[in-house]
């Protein structure tokens, strides 16, 4: 079996091939595309926000199995979820991709933890960032 | 393997340090330790500043550096040393080509033309001396499967036409193009000819005065030498009308507050402290390759590529860009696999210790042409064996089922 084949297990396939939010939402209020140049991956990422909640998400486009996935389990994990808390998760998720974080952090993340070990990939943290920035973008645009 | 293949890895240390099937030898080759020792001798024996001291260390230390020019002189059978200019790489050779000769002799109603599947670094410095002088850039289009018919370029070619930049195989299709019918055709409507020789000069015989191209250029490390050494060879007529590209210190005559004299050919194009490691590097790496010879090389190479792309047809989702024929590659296999983004494919190889390249490899306008995002391209040099193509194939036949699909 290959060795370092780490963060290709059967969560991010799942997410990748079937994903739970790959598709646009009814009645959005937000909506930004976010691109990586070089390699291709585009997303447009949509949610419907009331009240400093976000209420639902979604999101289209195409890209690398990380780059996809990710986006789904972060839609996963912050539709239902206050603003604040949704900017606080990106924050970790930022964190655990780029710098220091601690593993109660990580847990936090629930499913989108198992991105951890992108961090020793530089070529694809940028996969794993796509959504997650998008959404923080977003965010604070309009907020 | 073979004897022969056992002869030929032991050149090559690299992989008994490390556990990897290396296939992305268009990206850059492995180096032997006769091309480093070449390297460490000159620096442990010869180094001092060259072409300038009056003293008997620079003077080995020119000596180096100029039977280094003599060894790339004959390598490509330039008719003299000073038609060879050092660069850093091929694209610091189509830089000087665009920035001396394109910025000074183009201007506003003459035409440059490239094809859509040029490298990046044999088209960006076309688009900026288009821009910079006004004239026109004009593409003409390979067909799907990679081929350039000659009379693609007569179809566009003009007395407009000043000049033409192709390249000899493709970095995404392997394909051979028929430089010498297009260099022929560019002189015949008095345009100058430029040939990207990267992917070519390290995988075949190229002689420039064969082909009759005007420029050459391409790179040392593709080619089993250092990386930071290249070459641009020129005509010796045009490089002596070129402005300098760089200016400073060892390409001067005579230096007065007002201007200068330029050194002559082809220390005009070499400003500044050489890379005489790099060029020492470089006549190493072209005796090595003599030593092996031609016919090797080319026919081991033919042999993987045919073995590869065999493999490869009996794949399901796999799609190889361009020539279903193993002699149309050059040892570059560019694919597709539905449904897995090249990065991930790249990704699941590296866990096989396969080393492949996925993206646009630099070749962005070919794959919009090509109408496909990014690829993903395997590409061999003599030193691979068949266990590496089997390697290869085994991981490749692993891909889909490691993202999660049932077929």
């Amino acid at each position: 079996m290959p060795a370092n084949n780490t963060f290709y297990n059967e969560v991010l396939t799942d997410h990748n091939m079937n994903p739970v939010h790959k598709h646009p939402i009814k009645d959005a209020n937000m909506e930004l595309e976010g691109v990586n140049p070089s390699c291709g991956d585009d997303i447009t990422l949509s949610l419907r926000v009331e009240d400093g909640k976000v209420v639902d998400g979604g999101y289209v486009g195409d890209g690398c199995a990380i780059s996809q996935a990710s986006a789904d389990m972060m839609l996963d994990l912050i539709i239902g979820k206050p603003v604040e808390e949704a900017e606080h998760l990106a924050d970790i998720f930022h964190r655990m991709i780029t710098g220091e974080v601690t593993d109660e952090e990580v847990d936090e993340l629930e499913e989108a933890g198992i991105l951890k070990d992108i961090r020793h990939m530089p070529a694809r943290t940028k996969c794993a960032m796509l959504g997650w920035r998008t959404m923080d973008e977003m965010l604070k645009e309009n907020t | 393997m073979t004897k022969e293949d056992k002869l030929i890895r032991k050149e090559f240390p690299v992989f008994e340090n490390r556990n990897v099937i290396y296939l992305d030898n268009s990206a850059t080759t492995q180096k032997p330790p006769c091309v480093l020792k070449a390297v460490t001798d000159y620096y442990e024996k010869n180094n001092a500043n060259p072409l300038r001291g009056l003293y008997e260390l620079s003077l080995a230390a020119t000596d180096a550096y100029e039977n280094a020019r003599a060894a790339v002189a004959e390598f490509i059978h330039a008719p003299e040393p000073a038609d060879i200019i050092f660069t850093r790489n091929a694209t610091e050779s189509l830089n000087l080509i665009a920035y001396s000769y394109g910025m000074h002799f183009l201007k506003e109603g003459d035409e440059i033309i490239i094809s859509v599947m040029e490298h990046h670094s044999n088209m960006l410095p076309w688009q900026q001396v288009a821009k910079a002088t006004g004239a026109t850039l004009t593409y003409i289009e390979p067909d799907k499967d990679g081929c350039l018919p000659p009379e693609r370029l007569e179809e566009k070619i003009s007395e407009k036409t000043k000049l033409v930049s192709i390249t000899q195989v493709s970095n995404v299709f392997g394909r051979e193009n028929d430089i010498k019918a297009m260099a022929a055709i560019a002189h015949k409507y008095g345009a100058v000819f430029s040939c990207d020789g990267a992917q070519s000069v390290p995988h075949m015989k190229v002689d420039v005065q064969d082909l009759d191209v005007d420029f050459l250029s391409f790179s040392g490390h593709k080619m089993y030498a250092p990386m930071g050494i290249g070459v641009l060879y020129g005509k010796k007529d045009l490089l002596e009308k070129m402005p300098p590209f760089l200016c400073g210190g060892e390409m001067i005559e005579y230096v007065t507050l007002e201007g200068a004299t330029y050194a002559e050919l082809p220390h005009k194009f070499e400003a500044g402290t050489v890379n005489v490691g790099g060029a020492v590097g470089l006549e190493a790496a072209i005796k090595f390759v003599n030593r092996f010879g031609w016919d090797l090389i080319e026919s081991r190479e033919l042999d993987l590529t045919r073995r590869m792309m065999d493999g490869m047809k009996e794949i399901p989702h796999v799609h190889i860009i361009g020539s279903d024929k193993a002699e149309d590659h050059h040892g570059i296999v560019t694919f597709k696999i539905d449904g897995v983004h090249p990065h991930d494919v790249a990704a699941i190889f590296d866990s096989y210790h396969v080393a492949v390249r996925a993206g646009h490899h630099c070749a962005q306008p070919l794959h919009k042409f090509l109408g496909v995002m990014s690829t993903t391209r395997a590409s061999l040099a003599f030193y691979n064996t068949e266990e590496d193509v089997d390697a290869f194939l085994k991981a490749l036949s692993m891909i889909r089922s490691e993202m999660g699909y049932k077929d």
